[in-house]
């Protein structure tokens, strides 16, 4: 009986000590209706062997691809270190840190990790995280409307070139509360418009979004938008890949006063792309705002002798204390991703980031500067960060079947979400990407638009 | 003895060079958009690092080094073979948005994953998506909004709760654009029907309910609930904390629940990992069905999975997370029940029951105060000290923390709120016999020593990393961030 | 055994009232319910100018372990708040009755405030709901 340690005897006497004959008058309370006999619908179990077996076969059919595919998720080097250390079993099976006593290393940690979100975003206090970027965004929308003195507005701007997933989780999730989301356009340049912006002049709006980098992999005027956003009495909040904010201004830092409010995708901290979870989304704000921010927050304060200790504080905005009225439903989060990334960003610490970045960026303009000598193939945006659109002359799943057929997850197809862009390719090129590997994708490209082009 | 602040260990200047790749210039990126100064992160060896966080994990509990019998938590160890299939390389390293056919083990799992746990509930449809149990109650939620919405009902904005209702149920039907009204819980534990009937009516979206509900016994009356709130136009939700109970037993279909969400880092046995992830997968019968949160696994052929999305399921309340939902964590439960497979899923309703009946027992034979002594114990039980507080003056917060001392995680305290100094108990069904008597002779030897060195309990922790913490103090003089200050102790 | 001030008038959710001079009132917890409490951590006041009909929750005091609404005693608009109350929330524990007063109101119907409890109406009620 796997994980059941029971002897018959055991069961004896415990039945003995309960005073019934058999574990079924346990159950004696369930109507007689209710009660079903036997799990047809589940199979036999499997031993320990027979399900690695299993799992190693289903495995095998997904492995041996080359992504250069980002789009929200991005594959970086994760020193062996961080998940060697994560994967302990004081950290993994370890509860929500509740008993404070009981739980110093947990608490501590997401102190350690909120100290270091608010250092790469430059804004004032983080929480212990949310579930992932997009439900991030949503929940810093919810924020700013509850939290913006100055405007009652249940609107909320939103950028175009904030991930068109993000959006659409965001008003699946706002709606509900009667909050409207709407988009800013884009320029030629691939960023927000800044020049449309006056058609919003006079209008009233809670907050603005952008991220940064946007969607596309550019690189928005951040200044200019923030500064416009105070000037009309809204809040800013960014959604700025992690990664990026070892290398580019951060959201702290926009404008004249900063942005408000800075969420987004802890994913690229440490956290492999595992078919896409657990992630764990981020949010830092401004002090003025912190009580409506939701999610756990981890205090430093002192103990009965004196001595440092960490503990859960604020927890008056949180649902088993403010029930209705609390800022989020939210409890169980990502607490052992948070792990995963504090430890990464120890290992790496700002120099090793700004490197990881700097070399993302590279191998992402090496290979679209490659890209980019081949027929028919340009390089649409010339600011970006370790993200590039690859315009085509033809459609471009043709191109991704190819490549796929030499094993290579050539990138994201724009079609859907950016129809104006054309036959366009959202190409991402990490550290985890070798020249080698580089080179056999432009190799590949080649050879399919010439059998395209013979066609 | 303290753990230094990761900061403290820095040092200008170290790194640890095996992840420093080498500098290269950014082309493509105008000098003004660069930050000016770098980010404050440590700057420590490996070495440092592993030390660090080793050390700081040496001083949590875990189930892995300690009982810990949190009522409604399901608390039950956490199989290693499920983390380490689950992070086999092939899974970790793809790509969520990769080519469909090149991700068909993954997806066969899922779809595999979706079935058994129809097959658990009798609910006809599942979405894997929700990233948490409070995830699962908003889709829920979500979802019986759109279906009045749809059939043009748009009054139906009230969602009932009992009063000893978790706190994200109330929390949800706000995020929902509801509000929660809530009924009161007889004293035998089941919800006061008569209070049910004057409050439903035209304006009622739906109930929330738990069964076995938070007092931990099963709610008899669920049949007859059932009936009531369908007969005025409302839908059920089951909020799948307590599902350990009944593993097996029974489907929440049967008892007339629309909508359900299980708590995987409950019922299986996920890990917890210090505050998730966990995953709140929702099931629900035909009628809700059309507006489940995309996506969701398909079946294309006889060995094909597909994605099935906004585009199959226009109805959908949407997404809820950018990719799937966390899909580790739906990997390690998808193995833990192929081990359990359909014998051991219902053994584990049944052992969680005997646990928790057999403890029960044992502390209301050792003169505890057991609040529903007279009914059976669910899968957790409720233990009040209020007696001994009067008593005494030594609370069940008192209880919790010379527990820690003894070597157990102590029970949750103080919910359901219902019943003032409450312990609620819930061993789980991978705790021995002998793990057991162990846990009651520790609350027998503090009560004990309740009734004659008080001050004793009440300096309890001793053993712990730290003493009692003054969470005064940290709400008051918030210090939320390392600041590097000069008089650190 | 709490302080109940005879000069004041009080609710049956435990708050005070105080009636100045220029017919405003001021409004805050009773030493019972400061008591109940326990240390408070926060006090969430509202905007000056803001409207509440009695019973309204109008200001939320939090401790570590529970946020409590206070509700408008008398329907006002909201003239002034307590700005002490930002950095030393614990004045309401230490004088309910004067430091740790929270708004001041302009009440809108006169007869709510004969509604109000006097002193010792206020200690029958807070002996009669003592179990």
């Amino acid at each position: 009986m796997p994980y059941i340690p029971h002897t018959d005897d055991d069961v004896a006497a415990m039945l003995a000590a309960i005073g019934v004959d058999s574990t079924a008058e346990l159950f004696d309370e369930i109507p007689d209706g209710l009660r079903i006999d036997a799990l047809p619908g589940i199979p036999e179990a499997l031993t320990e062997a027979g399900i690695t077996r299993l799992m190693r076969a289903r495995a095998g059919r997904d492995g041996g691809v080359v992504s250069f595919l980002g789009a929200g998720a991005y594959e970086h080097h994760i020193p062996a270190a961080v998940w060697e250390i994560a994967n302990r079993g004081e950290f993994y099976s370890a509860y929500t840190p509740y008993q404070a006593e009981a739980s110093q290393g947990t608490l501590q940690l997401i102190y350690e990790f909120q100290t270091m979100m608010v250092g790469l975003t430059g804004l004032d206090v983080s929480n212990a995280s949310l579930y992932d970027g997009a439900s991030a965004l949503a929940e810093a929308c919810l924020m700013a409307v509850r939290g913006n003195r100055k405007s009652k507005s249940r609107r909320v701007l939103v950028s175009r070139g904030v991930n068109p997933v993000y959006r659409a989780v965001t008003h699946a999730i706002v709606r509900n509360q009667g909050i409207e989301l709407v988009e800013l356009p884009l320029d030629a340049a691939g960023s927000t418009d800044i020049d449309a912006l006056t058609t919003f002049d006079g209008e009233d709006f809670a907050a603005v979004c952008l991220a940064q980098p946007t969607f596309l992999g550019t690189i928005e005027e951040a200044d200019a938008i923030t500064d416009w956003a105070h000037a009309h009495d809204m809040l800013v909040i960014s959604i700025c890949n992690p990664t990026s904010l070892a290398l580019l201004r951060p959201p702290g830092e926009w404008g004249e006063t900063g942005a408000d409010i800075a969420c987004g995708e802890g994913q690229p901290l440490g956290i492999p792309v595992s078919s896409g979870g657990p992630y764990f989304g981020y949010i830092v704000c401004r002090k003025a705002l912190m009580r409506q921010m939701p999610g756990r927050i981890v205090g430093r304060t002192l103990d009965l002798d004196g001595r440092t200790g960490f503990t859960l504080t604020l927890q008056a905005r949180e649902q088993h204390i403010r029930r209705s009225k609390a800022t989020s439903n939210i409890c169980t989060n990502q607490g052992l991703m948070v792990t995963a990334a504090t430890i990464y960003m120890s290992l790496l610490g700002a120099e090793g980031l700004r490197r990881t970045a700097l070399q993302c960026h590279a191998n992402t303009s090496l290979l679209a500067g490659e890209l980019a000598q081949l027929e028919g193939v340009s390089v649409a945006f010339d600011t970006y960060f370790h993200e590039a659109v690859i315009r085509f002359d033809r459609p471009v799943p043709a191109i991704v079947d190819a490549l796929g057929e030499h094993d290579i997850l050539a990138g994201y197809d724009l079609s859907e979400h950016y129809p104006e862009l054309g036959n366009a390719l959202l190409v991402c090129a990490t550290d985890a990407r070798t020249r080698e590997e580089i080179d056999a994708y432009v190799a590949a490209t080649r050879t399919a638009l010439d059998r395209l082009q013979a066609a | 003895m303290s753990e230094p602040i990761i900061f403290e260990l820095s040092q200008a200047g170290r790194r640890a060079p095996t992840h420093a790749v080498p500098e290269v210039p950014a082309h493509h990126i105008p000098e003004a958009l660069l930050r000016d100064a770098p980010p404050v992160l440590p700057e420590v060896s490996e070495l440092q690092v592993v030390r660090h966080f080793t050390r700081l994990s040496q001083r949590n509990f875990s189930i892995d080094t300690e009982f810990y019998p949190l009522g409604s938590c399901t608390m039950k160890y956490n199989p290693k073979i499920c983390n380490r299939l689950a992070m086999l390389p092939e899974f970790l390293e793809r790509h969520p948005l990769g080519d469909v056919e090149r991700g068909q083990g993954f997806l066969e799992c899922m779809f595999e994953l979706q079935e058994m746990l129809k097959a658990v509930t009798g609910m006809t449809a599942i979405s894997l998506t929700p990233m948490a149990g409070a995830q699962g109650e908003f889709a829920g939620v979500a979802m019986i909004r759109a279906y009045h919405e749809a059939r043009g009902d748009h009054e139906r904005r009230q969602i009932i709760v009992p009063d000893a209702a978790h706190g994200t149920n109330p929390a949800t039907a706000t995020m929902c654009g509801c509000t929660a009204v809530e009924i009161p819980t007889a004293p035998d534990g089941d919800v006061d029907l008569d209070a049910l009937r004057r409050i439903v009516g035209p304006q009622t979206a739906g109930i929330m309910l738990t069964n076995p509900s938070t007092l931990g016994v099963f709610e008899r009356q669920i049949i007859e609930i059932a009936e009531i709130v369908h007969a005025a136009g409302g839908l059920l939700y089951y909020d799948g904390a307590n599902l350990n109970a009944i593993l097996g037993r029974v489907f929440p279909a049967d008892m007339g629940f629309d909508v359900i969400h299980i708590n995987l880092h409950k019922t299986f046995s996920t890990p917890h990992g210090g505050g998730g992830p966990g995953s709140g997968v929702v099931g629900v019968n035909d009628r809700l069905a059309p507006f489940l949160p995309v996506p969701i696994v398909g079946r294309a052929g006889a060995d094909r999975f597909v994605w099935l999305t906004e585009k199959e399921r226009p109805q959908t309340i949407g997404r809820l997370s950018a990719f799937m939902g966390n899909a580790g964590i739906l990997l390690r439960a998808y193995v833990y029940i192929r081990l359990l497979g359909r014998d051991g899923m219902r053994r584990v309703s049944e052992y969680a029951t005997l646990n928790a009946n057999y403890l029960m027992k044992q502390l209301a034979g050792a003169g505890f105060d057991i609040t529903f002594s007279e009914r059976r114990a669910s899968h957790e039980f409720i233990v009040s000290l209020k007696g001994i507080a009067r008593e005494t003056g030594i609370t069940a917060m008192d209880f919790a923390k010379a527990l820690l001392d003894r070597g157990f995680h102590a029970p949750t305290t103080y919910f359901p709120t219902l019943v003032p100094e409450c312990l609620l108990i819930e061993p789980t069904e991978t705790e021995t016999r002998q793990d057991l008597d162990a846990f009651a002779a520790a609350l027998i030897d503090i009560r004990d020593q309740a009734r004659t060195d008080p001050d004793e309990v009440k300096a309890a922790p001793r053993t712990t990393p730290v003493r009692r913490l003054d969470d005064v103090r940290a709400a008051r003089q918030l210090d939320l961030v390392w600041q590097g200050d000069p008089d650190s102790s | 055994m709490s302080e109940v001030p005879a000069n004041l008038k009080y609710s049956s959710d435990h708050e005070w009232v105080r009636l100045e001079d220029d017919g405003s009132v001021v409004v805050g917890i009773t030493d019972h319910a400061q008591a109940a409490l326990g240390e408070l951590v926060y006090v969430e006041v509202p905007e000056p100018g803001q409207v509440f009909n009695k019973g309204d929750a109008c200001i939320v005091v939090e401790s570590v372990k529970a946020a409590s609404d206070v509700y408008a005693p008398v329907s006002g608009d909201c003239q002034a708040t307590n700005s002490a109350l930002s950095d030393e929330p614990e004045l309401v524990n230490q004088s309910p009755y004067e430091d740790g007063w929270l708004v001041r109101l302009q009440p809108l119907a006169q007869a709510e405030l004969d509604e109000l409890m006097d002193a010792d109406a206020y200690s029958r009620f807070l002996a009669e709901s003592d179990s």
